[in-house]
């Protein structure tokens, strides 16, 4: 077999594989129901109603969204330049730590500039675990993606190590367990009674910011064309050292804003559980993005809802809320499929 | 100092390291063969996940423990064959299809996981290989003396069989092979699969022959270990073996220490962590001077080049 260019694919061919890809994904989910011995069809109502059917669901939906839109971003920005950050785990715990070292009272300034503050440390602390194998990957020829996988280990047990020594609330009744951030260091709410942190809010801000940065500045330009093949940008005579570092420094940045926004607008301290992987699924936001730093905000609310739609429906309907991971990687994998179909045709020779 | 030379001349030190190495020369021998052909293959991690509970269920199920290991083996072949699918003939992301790869196959094991065994709080244990009747360090498992057996056959197959030429040759110039009347996408599917399959068997050792059980978390970055292995042993079974080994005497090592007066003075997480910082060092020591298959990551189109 031979895949064959397609000139100028009509509209069955862009919109028919992707679709194709989702109905796959839904027969997965629907063979995983009948697998577990639930119904399909009630399982798929309480998924969605567990995600968007109430006003509760709803928030907890945006909640979730919100790390994920600040790795999936960092995933993108360094994907897009091919620069295969898998250490986005590690730069969330760092921009955590930051939070926590900073914002427990060793600053004790006014709400005003103590959330900048804590904000910038945490993406300098987070800039600090990507760049360093940035570099090692450019001057050493070092593997990226093994020194960001391995790094992530490293920095959680650097965490625990932390949280059970110097950073151990001594109220916290021997659990490792960090001292709660002062009043001024919490990122407040959006609205009075509404349980939703200005993190959200900061997350689609970074995310309008990201896509101004890459379609209207030079160097923007440059990630995109270094990503694009790597001779031919620094035959153009781009900067393309300095710009992979550039790259690696946002996306480091933007990983560890999670960290931040977690701990500031939602827990308020850090323990070993602050991120249930959102560093990893941050990959599956930004491939599902198609790399778009916009896509990233409505693929994160997507993967958020079908975490917490998949949670409500688990403890309801007794399917394994692993169903929902298994749908994700369905969906990453027949997505990235389809997405070939849509510009290429299989010929037989 | 004197504990050190304790640890290091004791029989169970040298024991323990042939255990901890086992499962990760089994795995880094198919992550080897997949590199060898072109294809970078990230599902490792979830492969061996999925291989380590399927082995153990299927003994638990009633399989004597060898046919669980090939239980083990054709669930990792049915991952690869997925993974080689989407990135040899599709020739799709290689980093993106295999992070998709230990996803699903990690999901779906524990997915599988919970639904065979609903409220359980401890995993039902099975009669594991045993130790063979050997003086000291030797009393291994079979499948220890198995993985060294295939790692030398990998090197056998690799460098001295016209199979292994034309494997070898995939990774470089897929072009070349293709111009001699090789089929290169067989060749690599076909390397994919038997990887993954070996990854699998990686996984199922854990639960076969180090422990007796299934655990979530068990595997818990060993395969990115392995993948490390492979830079740091050039791409070649013998020093990817010796990799194994070095890593694994420092992880033999750093649970020995935690015991000594050391531990007492440095958190243990310091000792957790030492294995995988020496991992990262290894790689920056011998990326310089590593020969990387030319075609690696390089999806092959025919008609061009």
């Amino acid at each position: 077999m031979r895949l064959e260019a397609i000139a100028r694919p009509g509209p069955a061919r862009t919109f028919g594989p992707p679709l194709i890809a989702l109905g796959a994904t839904l027969g997965v989910g629907m063979a995983l129901a009948l697998i577990a011995g639930a119904a399909p069809l009630a399982v798929f109502g309480q998924i969605v109603t567990g995600a968007v059917g109430s006003r509760f669901a709803l928030l907890e939906t945006l909640n979730r969204a919100t790390p994920l839109i600040f790795t999936g971003l960092a995933v993108a920005v360094a994907f897009r330049a091919k620069l295969w950050n898998i250490g986005a785990e590690a730069q969330l715990y760092a921009g955590a730590l930051m939070t926590v070292v900073l914002g427990t009272g060793a600053l004790g300034w006014p709400a005003w500039a103590l959330l900048p503050t804590l904000a910038l440390a945490s993406m300098l602390a987070g800039a600090l675990c990507l760049v360093w194998a940035a570099w090692a990957k450019l001057r050493l020829g070092v593997d990226e993606v093994v020194t960001t996988l391995l790094f992530n280990f490293v920095m959680l047990l650097f965490v625990s190590m932390l949280l059970e020594g110097p950073l151990k609330d001594p109220m916290g009744m021997g659990w490792p367990k960090s001292e709660r951030l002062v009043a001024e260091a919490r990122l407040p709410r959006i609205a009075e009674g509404l349980r939703l942190h200005w993190g959200f809010a900061l997350a689609v801000i970074s995310a309008g910011l990201v896509w101004l940065v890459q379609s209207r500045t030079t160097w923007g330009f440059e990630m995109r064309a270094v990503g694009a093949g790597l001779p031919a940008a620094r035959f153009a005579g781009m900067p393309v050292n300095a710009t992979i570092l550039r790259v690696a420094l946002l996306s480091g940045g933007l990983a560890a804003l999670a960290g931040f926004s977690e701990v500031s607008g939602a827990k308020g301290s850090l323990t070993l559980d602050l991120s249930p992987g959102y560093g990893y699924t941050g990959i599956i936001v930004a491939m599902l993005a198609l790399l778009h730093p916009l896509g990233v905000v409505i693929a994160a609310l997507f993967v958020a809802g079908v975490f917490v739609g998949a949670d409500a429906m688990s403890r309801t309907a007794g399917v394994p809320s692993y169903v929902a991971d298994i749908l994700l990687a369905t969906a990453l994998l027949t997505m990235v499929l389809a997405l070939l179909f849509t510009r290429f045709r299989v010929r037989r020779e | 100092m004197t504990e050190l030379f304790e640890i290091l001349l004791s029989a169970s030190f040298w024991a323990a390291v042939l255990r901890i190495a086992s499962p990760l020369i089994l795995a880094t021998m198919g992550e080897l063969i997949c590199e060898r052909a072109g294809v970078l293959n990230l599902g490792i991690e979830g492969i061996m996940v999925a291989g380590a509970f399927a082995g153990w269920i299927a003994a638990y199920a009633g399989l004597p423990l060898w046919p669980a290991v090939v239980v083990a083996f054709l669930t990792g072949a049915g991952f690869g064959l997925i993974h080689g699918a989407l990135t040899v003939p599709f020739g799709l992301s290689q980093h993106v299809v295999g992070l998709g790869i230990t996803l699903l196959a990690t999901s779906a094991t524990y997915f599988a996981y919970r639904v065979a065994l609903p409220e359980v709080s401890s995993p039902p244990r099975i009669e594991p290989f045993q130790p063979l009747d050997l003086p000291g360090a030797l009393a291994q498992t079979p499948l220890t003396y198995a993985a060294f057996a295939i790692a030398g056959l990998t090197a056998l197959v690799l460098y001295r069989t016209p199979l292994g030429l034309s494997l070898r040759a995939v990774g470089e110039n897929p072009a070349a092979v293709e111009a001699q009347g090789g089929n290169v996408t067989a060749l690599r599917m076909g390397a994919v699969i038997a990887g993954s399959g070996l990854m699998a068997v990686g996984g199922a050792f854990l639960t076969l022959s180090a422990f007796n059980s299934f655990f979530f978390e068990m595997v818990n970055g060993r395969g990115w270990i392995c993948i490390a292995l492979v830079v740091f042993g050039a791409w070649r079974p013998g020093k990817a073996v010796l990799g194994a080994l070095l890593f694994a005497a420092f992880d033999a090592l750093q649970i020995r220490l935690q015991q000594t007066d050391l531990g007492a003075v440095l958190p243990y997480q310091v000792f957790l962590m030492t294995p995988y910082i020496l991992s990262i060092l290894a790689l920056v020591a011998m990326s310089r001077s590593a020969r990387v298959p030319a075609a690696l990551m390089v999806p092959y189109r025919k008609g061009t080049r």
